[in-house]
């Protein structure tokens, strides 16, 4: 040990790691330059970005918001020097057309008739925020929030259509009946009896007491918003109208199809399949088509069976299939365990669904169920096929006016961007809540 | 919600059964609007402005019709209809009459089991090309790729064509106007075709309309009409009489700027008596109010002036008269006397 000659008796200090390990040079060494095949991969790359911008930003960047056509767009354009085919985008017939892209022909105002009642789309949008928010975001927002999540399929379909406010009450009325009469039943007898009679209660109520009940109260006491056919409805709201409520209803009824299809009874478990299936074999655009066209010949002439409610119920049953599916699928991830411990807490067959395998077998499921949202909202453009004008369908619209016929880059572009405000934000949720639901075992 | 409404309509549907055979022009007097198909926007013959409010030439017509039965050219709803839905929303009375540039063809006249009430445009299929192809014929594009909406009567048409010349084509098969604007421009085929009204609107968007011709063959025929249903002939009569007066009006020189002036007295003229209500019962016969053509003419103008408004040379789209002159003066368009 004595030919040691230094020893160091003190700590060295702390050093700042090199600066060619940290900060804006650190990273791109590790994550863009790590070696000499990344770095040339990087630089490429770069260079095709590049050149991908050099050609698209000239485009965007064109000072034509002003104009009123084509022609004049093409004018300023000449003025600045500019030539070509794609010379600069015409950002005028977005300007001019940017609230019928949102809200259609939805009242306005300009027709004298009736005031500008686009508040009432805005307010419904507004609403569903306040709405999701205990579902979406449960432990942030207080849980007496639910009861307007509970009211507002009501209120929603009630804003864009308007007429009386009875009919929506009449149609929650009938829920209200289904219920007591189940738990008046049930105590009387068994819960499945219970069940049925509920239903039933609730349909003799809608379909025989709630019109006379409710027609004779709003000739009293008529409060009502002025109505708005469905024929006015068109852009974005009508996409946005069709993904929230097949997407709304898709969900519960999905549930119930992935519970029936693993079900013991026999007739519940080939219904459910028969239903997934042929619903699964048939395009969206078949349905549609037989929604708008087929029913129309096997319908009574004179028929008054609205376009869009017949949509509405095709998009949701697509949807609820798929939808069963999915949750099919968490339902057989989740280890058999699971099920036989709920039935040892001697649970029934509806507390076990709730309290243990839902949960779990939801949660599983989230990015097929968010996949399968994205892919409605999305699917909803094909009702222009049907002649609903949505933002694809009102394109033909915008074209057909002679001072735009000619554009599509602008008009494709700005919907595009639309729809993927919506899907990207969808998307970042459902990341958000499996951060959230994240458990830390499997 | 849905579910009441759901089984509301169905119930309706029910009662409706029975009551629907009262005739179309009861229904739309009784409901005070008309419902009117039309294509979901084509340039020229209908297409919404910013607020909605559609126009057009076909759109023109349903206006007349609405306002000869009606006495009001805003009560008209207008449905949006797709190639592929227009017959069904007809058939299944959705839509009370349909004018959306249809060509009036044999089997859709018979089998189809609708009315075409007569003819407010003679269109005609025609090919584009760019004249640096150095085309001057039809005849010379052997061997040429060719731009073709799909599912339409156009694709039968050119294939008639090529082969009764015994020359060949590729096809480039495309789904809307606005996609064969774009393949067409890139280049992806040498020639477009379509109507020629439809090939002339879409020449007149481009940055150099100069560039390109179009070819002096007219291979089809495309007589377009406002159509009803078979079978309601009182309702025919009343969309066809009210197309025949824009015609008869621009014949006997009634517009729309002298029409309160010829409409106030009978004058000398016995023809534009009897059309304007002033003389005899035309209108009594039709089921309609006296001064029925006076109001149909009033919509929008008589034929000529609404084909100026949104065909003519005054627009973007600058289509000639042509084959859609009245008879006197070289063209097709005819209306049986009012008598």
């Amino acid at each position: 040990m004595s030919d040691i000659s230094f020893v160091r008796t003190e700590m060295l200090p702390e050093q700042d790691p090199p600066a060619s390990e940290v900060g804006f040079v650190g990273w791109m060494r590790t994550n863009l330059f790590s070696g000499w095949v990344n770095s040339i991969v990087t630089v490429l790359v770069f260079v095709f970005v590049l050149l991908l911008l050099k050609a698209i930003l000239p485009w965007v960047f064109s000072p034509t918001l002003g104009a009123g056509s084509l022609s004049e767009c093409r004018e300023i354009l000449e003025g600045m020097g500019r030539h070509g085919h794609m010379a600069g985008a015409c950002w005028g017939v977005i300007s001019e057309r940017w609230e019928q892209l949102l809200f259609g022909f939805y009242p306005n105002g300009s027709d004298g008739v009736s005031a500008d009642l686009r508040w009432r789309p805005i307010l419904a949008f507004i609403l569903l925020a306040i709405a999701i928010a205990p579902v979406l975001f449960a432990d942030k927002v207080p849980s007496k929030l639910i009861w307007f999540t509970a009211l507002f399929p009501f209120i929603y379909p009630w804003l864009h259509w308007g007429g009386s406010i009875w009919g929506p009450v009449g149609a929650l009325l009938g829920f209200v009946i289904g219920w007591f009469v189940f738990r008046a039943v049930e105590k009387a007898s068994s819960s499945l009896i219970g069940m049925i009679a509920g239903v039933v209660a609730a349909f003799v109520w809608w379909l025989f007491l709630s019109g006379l009940i409710m027609g004779a109260i709003s000739s009293v006491l008529p409060i009502g918003l002025e109505p708005v056919q469905s024929r006015l409805f068109g852009g974005f709201m009508l996409s946005i109208l069709i993904g929230v409520v097949a997407i709304a209803c898709s969900l519960p009824l999905g549930i119930v199809l992935a519970l029936g299809r693993q079900s013991d009874l026999l007739i519940v478990k080939a219904i459910c399949i028969g239903f997934i299936e042929f619903i699964r074999g048939v395009p969206l655009i078949t349905l549609l088509f037989v929604a708008s066209t087929l029913l129309n010949i096997f319908l009574p002439p004179g028929t008054q069976f609205d376009i869009i409610l017949r949509v509405l119920i095709m998009v949701t049953l697509f949807a609820a299939a798929y939808m069963a599916e999915v949750i099919r699928g968490g339902l057989a991830a989740l280890p058999k365990g699971q099920y036989e411990g709920a039935d040892s807490l001697g649970l029934d067959y509806w507390q076990a669904q709730r309290l243990i395998i839902m949960p779990q077998a939801l949660k599983i499921s989230i990015p097929g169920i968010v996949s399968t949202f994205i892919g409605v909202f999305k699917d909803t453009v094909l009702v222009s096929v049907i002649g609903l004008l949505d933002p694809l369908g009102l394109i033909a619209g915008i074209r057909g006016d002679a001072n735009w016929n000619g554009i599509v880059w602008e008009l494709y572009g700005f919907i595009a961007l639309m729809f993927f405000v919506f899907c990207f934000s969808m998307s970042r949720y459902s990341m958000y809540l499996e951060r959230k639901l994240q458990t830390g075992h499997h | 919600m849905k579910k009441t409404v759901f089984l509301g309509a169905l119930t309706v549907a029910g009662l409706a059964a029975g009551a629907a055979a009262a005739g179309t022009l009861d229904d739309v007097k009784a409901r005070g609007k008309l419902n009117c198909g039309v294509t979901t926007g084509l340039v020229g013959f209908a297409a919404p402005d910013a607020n909605g409010e559609w126009s057009g030439f076909d759109v023109a017509v349903c206006r007349a019709v609405a306002a000869a039965v009606l006495g009001d050219s805003k009560a008209v709803e207008f449905v949006p209809t797709t190639g592929k839905t227009r017959f069904t929303a007809l058939a299944s009375g959705e839509i009370d009459m349909l004018a959306r540039n249809t060509t009036w063809t044999f089997s859709r006249d018979v089998d189809l089991k609708f009315t075409f009430v007569g003819v407010n445009y003679y269109d005609g299929q025609g090919f584009m090309v760019p004249k640096s192809l150095g085309v001057s014929s039809a005849k010379e594009l052997d061997g040429s790729t060719v731009c073709i909406q799909t599912g339409t009567t156009t694709e039968l048409n050119l294939a008639d064509f090529f082969r009764a010349n015994n020359i060949s084509y590729e096809p480039v098969p495309i789904e809307t106007n606005a996609e064969g604007q774009q393949q067409y421009l890139a280049g992806a085929c040498d020639t477009y075709t379509t109507d020629a009204s439809g090939l002339a609107s879409t020449r007149a968007t481009f940055e150099n309309p100069g560039d390109h011709v179009l070819l002096p063959e007219i291979i089809s025929k495309e007589p377009l009409g406002p159509l009803v249903r078979h079978g309601d002939d009182e309702w025919g009569d009343v969309v066809r009489w009210s197309l025949n007066a824009l015609i008869t009006a621009e014949e006997l020189g009634v517009t729309s700027a002298n029409i309160g002036e010829m409409s106030a007295a009978a004058g000398d003229n016995p023809e534009i008596n009897r059309l304007l209500g002033t003389e005899g019962n035309l209108g009594e016969m039709l089921g309609l109010s006296a001064d029925w053509a006076k109001n149909a003419i009033s919509a929008d103008g008589n034929f000529g002036e609404i084909f100026e408004k949104h065909l003519g040379e005054s627009t973007p789209i600058g289509l000639a008269r042509g084959l859609n002159a009245q008879w006197t003066e070289g063209g097709l368009i005819y209306s049986p006397p009012f008598r």
